[in-house]
């Protein structure tokens, strides 16, 4: 939406945006988190170190950050949203040749004090990319090859910029994310058929060709892919703990071990019990009363953004909010997905609770993006 | 974008449709997972709950057992043995400061031992059992067993470790096992998960480390299903490893005993090849380290005097020692002037002690000078006039030709580590290496084994077999007992002439009274040898040295004195053997290699046992039978090197 449709006379201006606010959404954002905090003080044995403490502090900074992204008109946003699309591409680049190495992955640039990693960043600056070029666009080009070709390489560049640094879980994120944009900006649903049916096929192709005599991959590439889709396959790496994962999740029953009783032992095995497993944890200690709890929790998020945007006109505004919650729900549906062994091991965290700063300022950027397109949407006349 | 109201209609209208449909499909998917919840948390709780309660599946892994080395006759170089050692895993343990606690009141432990383990179970994932400690007594392992309530997590196992039963014998050779460094794993592009096993031993150096592929084998495991007190219930299955293979060296152990044994004292090289097929029978480094040591994890005192030693006894000096190779290198001028036939072999030069050449006088050896030598009688008496005519005759170029025909200045295929392949100057590697033209100088040098030339004691012994046989010899270290040992070598298409003239040079050097290894001649039928010394120059007597009266290298400070070489061929008839000794710093040729070049291919000769005084010059024979004794004190019992080959 550009300066010219800023109806000041309709908009709230000041500190009155502070009654505009998204308030449900800010109310189940932190509840969320709280389901994280809680959580990390029970995997620390009680103890709000080293995790509870940090992940509270680092929550309070990013509602502060929502709330700054918020009062910021969302016309500004709009007109920035190329420069930080090209900036992260950037960022990129500097991961591909001056990244630092931690975890076996070049994921870091350091630029002086700061430590950043930019693959969290362009979660959301391409969303914001694609929905700014939608509200550019004629409406009658959207579904014309060229211009779709052109949404495709806005999402897939940055995708395949973080796939080689290599970074599963985020490319895949990224990309969807992406996706989920152009669908809602009103792509001929044609194309993603015939997407689907495409990546289907070659799957199926590749697949089927085992042991024939025209067999596309080699032997130990398909192993890996039966490793990778089977984990139990690899006894020794991912397959292990997911079977423990999901034991400790099976055994939590309707309503949990209770608080701090989960087998601690049990869950020592999981390298990443405060971060990409935490789930389980949460599963174990609740049961299915905590479990499905959050993940009502979560939907209700989706909600509240997918009624935020039936309710504005602006094509940007309602584009971004889309973006976003369709990125927040990849999040959360791919992390349960893993724990419980219904989804191969891709490093995605649970978003808001699982314990990690940068994939949380980002999300709250983001939510901030959601919500100054709440208080600046354009009023359905009355 | 400035659109129409109605335009902003058809995208809203558009958009809320879509969003519509993505929400349908998040509820769809969210649905999904809220069923598989319902699924594992309500209908299949009891089973899970068993399975967290009463049981865990334990997974373990089952070392391979590494491959065998063995000697060509069968003789055990590199074998396993068994070993009580305790093995601790973190999630079992609970507290693990208090565990190792009371562990170390049991046994003995270090500080290092607790800290290392320690180190290792918070760096491993809990359940990867960490060895704590290795080479228990069977009355530590009970006393652990007995207390095993007390000890959570703490299980006794009995493993196989490495263990080299030839000690120092083999240590360049074979090399030894040491754990898996994060070096180790950073090289290898696809680490066997073995390798993450902590202390898992593999390769470091030698045969132990090029061929540990071969060695290794693979992993077998284990699922098992274990209670909580960590007692095994049953085992689920099992993938069964295979062991590593094993391998044959060329090496005789017994020979290789006794010619380490013969350098003790000095530091240098000897190797003995089969002329015949290459095989390398003894290729000894002295002085040698134990292997052993590094196995069980050598400590920083003992790594530390044997890194300062002056004798560098890390060194594999057999491969990896470059010498000048001084005189022993004539052999090669002498072929390369016949072939450039810039002499007959038959005329005669005069030696008046020295030559004047661009302005620089070149010395020979012998002060006094030769008088008139020929080829032979050049090669007999080492006389260097003769070869710096020769070489400013034929150049540079013929000599590095026939240098590297005779197998110097190649890196040689050999499973060990670090095999330098030497240096055969030439004009080019000058022009590059050193960024100036080739001199004449430098071939007048290079024609004596000084100069740049620097060569392996294994070359050497490659040129000498080449010598012997005319065929084109290349050094083998492992052989397959299954097929025969016969290979044939391709032809080196030397002419029978040149080649009578260089072996007659070499049979005067030894058998000749004028020749400079008289003294280490073999007497006895078949097995007359045929050799050169040489004596090469590290640094020159300075003329303040001489003029404070230093004119003997005994005068001089050990690491200054000349290098002794030797190589030989024997028999000479029928030749079998090839010899190359190289002693750092001995002062000369004749005096100091060839003794021992001559003792070690008598011992080729018998089989590697200790010669008998019948091949000896008479009046040699008392102070050799006295050297014997004194080595015969040393040398390794028949019983150690008994065949144990299944």
């Amino acid at each position: 939406m550009s300066y010219l449709e800023y109806n000041t006379k309709r908009m709230p201006s000041g500190l009155s945006k502070v009654l505009y606010l998204n308030w449900p959404l800010v109310a189940l954002l932190t509840l969320v988190a709280g389901y994280g905090v809680v959580m990390l003080y029970s995997i620390a044995g009680g103890n709000a170190q080293p995790w509870a403490e940090p992940q509270a502090r680092r929550f309070v900074f990013g509602l502060v950050l929502m709330f700054i992204v918020a009062f910021m008109p969302i016309w500004i946003w709009r007109s920035v949203a190329g420069v930080a699309y090209v900036v992260t591409l950037l960022l990129l680049l500097g991961v591909e040749f001056f990244g630092t190495i931690g975890m076996g992955a070049k994921r870091w640039l350091v630029i002086g004090p700061v430590r950043m990693q930019p693959s969290e960043l362009a979660k959301v600056t391409t969303i914001m990319a694609l929905a700014a070029y939608y509200d550019l666009l004629d409406m009658k080009k959207v579904s014309r090859p060229l211009w779709v070709l052109l949404a495709a390489l806005i999402a897939i560049i940055p995708a395949l910029l973080v796939l080689r640094q290599p970074d599963l879980g985020t490319a895949m994120l990224i990309a969807l994310g992406g996706g989920v944009v152009i669908f809602a900006a009103g792509v001929h649903w044609g194309y993603f058929a015939a997407l689907i049916g495409t990546a289907t096929g070659l799957v199926t192709l590749v697949l089927q060709s085992r042991g024939t005599e025209w067999q596309i991959l080699q032997n130990y590439q398909y192993r890996r892919i039966d490793s990778f889709l089977d984990p139990t396959l690899d006894p020794l790496g991912a397959g292990y703990h997911v079977n423990q994962s999901m034991i400790a999740l099976g055994s939590g029953g309707w309503s949990g071990r209770g608080f701090m009783e989960g087998t601690q032992a049990r869950l020592n095995f999981l390298p990443e019990k405060h971060t990409d497993f935490i789930f389980t944890t949460l599963a174990e200690e609740f049961g299915f009363v905590g479990a499905s709890s959050l993940l009502i929790l979560y939907m209700l998020v989706i909600g509240v953004c997918l009624l935020s945007a039936f309710n504005t006109t602006n094509r940007f505004a309602s584009l971004v909010t889309l973006g976003i919650a369709g990125t927040f729900f990849l999040y959360f549906a791919v992390n349960m997905a893993m724990v419980m062994g219904l989804a191969p091991v891709v490093g995605v965290p649970l978003p808001l609770v699982s314990y990690g700063g940068s994939a949380m300022i980002v999300l709250m950027f983001g939510f901030g993006l959601v919500q100054s397109a709440h208080i600046h949407r354009a009023r359905l006349p009355s | 974008m400035k659109r129409s109201e109605r335009e902003k209609q058809f995208s809203q209208r558009m958009i809320s449709r879509r969003a519509l449909m993505l929400g349908g499909l998040q509820v769809g998917i969210a649905g999904t997972l809220m069923w598989r919840l319902r699924d594992m948390q309500l209908n299949q709780t009891e089973q899970f709950h068993l399975l967290a309660e009463e049981n865990r599946i334990n997974l373990r892994l089952l070392p391979p057992v590494r491959g065998l080395i063995y000697d060509r006759k069968g003789v055990l170089i590199a074998g396993n043995e068994q070993n009580y050692r305790v093995v601790m895993k973190r999630d079992d343990a609970g507290d693990i400061d208090l565990v190792l606690e009371r562990l170390s009141q049991l046994i003995p432990l270090s500080d290092e031992d607790i800290a290392r383990a320690r180190h290792d179970m918070l760096r491993n994932r809990p359940f990867v059992p960490v060895t704590v400690a290795e080479r228990l007594s069977w009355e530590e392992i009970s006393r652990i067993a007995a207390n095993a309530p007390a000890l959570p997590g703490v299980t006794p196992e009995m493993g196989l470790s490495r263990h080299y039963p030839l000690e120092h014998d083999m240590a360049h050779v074979v090399g030894y096992v040491g754990p898996v460094s994060e070096r180790d794993l950073a090289e290898l592009e696809a680490p066997d998960p073995v390798l993450m096993i902590p202390r898992f031993q593999i390769g470091k150096s030698g045969v132990e480390r090029v061929q540990e592929n071969h060695l290794r084998g693979r992993a077998g495991s284990q699922r098992v299903e274990v209670n909580a007190v960590g007692r095994v219930m049953r085992e689920l299955d099992r993938v069964e490893g295979s062991p590593g293979g094993n391998l044959h060296l060329t090496i005789d152990a017994r020979l290789q005993n006794y010619a380490l044994e013969r350098l003790h004292g000095h530091s240098g090289a000897a190797v003995v090849l089969d002329v015949t097929n290459g095989d390398i029978l003894a290729l000894a480094s002295g002085p040698s380290f134990n292997p052993n040591l590094f196995v069980r994890g050598i400590s920083t005192s003992d790594f530390s005097s044997l890194l300062e030693n002056e004798f560098r006894p890390l060194v594999n000096k057999t491969v990896q020692g470059l010498y000048p190779p001084g005189s022993t290198f004539k052999m090669v001028t002498a072929l390369a002037a016949l072939e450039d036939s810039v002499t007959d072999g038959q005329e005669r030069v005069f030696c008046p002690g020295h030559m004047d050449i661009s302005g620089h006088r070149f010395h020979c050896w012998r002060r006094g000078g030769h008088g008139r030598v020929n080829m032979t009688s050049a090669l007999s008496e080492s006389c260097d006039v003769y070869f710096y005519e020769m070489a400013q005759r034929c150049g540079i170029d013929k000599i590095n030709a026939m240098a590297t025909r005779l197998g110097l200045g190649v890196r040689y295929e050999l499973p060990i580590t670090s095999v330098s392949a030497g240096l055969n100057p030439s004009r080019d590697w000058k022009q590059r290496n050193r960024n100036a033209a080739w001199r004449v100088g430098d071939t007048v040098n290079a024609s004596i084994g000084q100069g740049y030339v620097l060569t392996s004691p294994l070359q050497l012994a490659v040129m000498t077999a080449r010598l012997a046989t005319n065929k084109a010899v290349l050094p083998r270290l492992l052989r397959d007992p299954t097929e025969s040992a016969e290979r044939v070598a391709a032809d080196l298409d030397l002419r029978p002439e040149w080649l009578r003239l260089i072996r007659r040079g070499m049979n005067e050097t030894v058998n000749d009274q004028r020749g400079t290894a008289y003294s280490s001649r073999i007497v006895g039928e078949g097995q007359v040898m045929a050799g050169k010394t040489g004596t090469s120059q590290v640094f020159s007597i300075t003329r303040a040295e001489r003029e404070a009266g230093i004119r003997r290298q005994e005068d001089l400070p050990w690491n200054r004195r000349n290098h002794a070489l030797f190589v030989d061929y024997a028999p000479m008839d029928d030749p079998k053997y090839a010899v190359a000794v190289v002693i750092e710093h001995g002062g000369g040729g004749s005096s100091t290699a060839a003794p021992i070049g001559r003792d070690i291919t008598l011992a080729a000769l018998h089989d590697g046992q200790v010669p008998p005084l019948a091949s000896y010059p008479s009046p040699q024979r008392n102070r050799i039978r006295a050297e014997q004794e004194e080595l015969e004190e040393r040398l390794r019992q028949p019983e150690a090197l008994r065949i144990n080959r299944a």
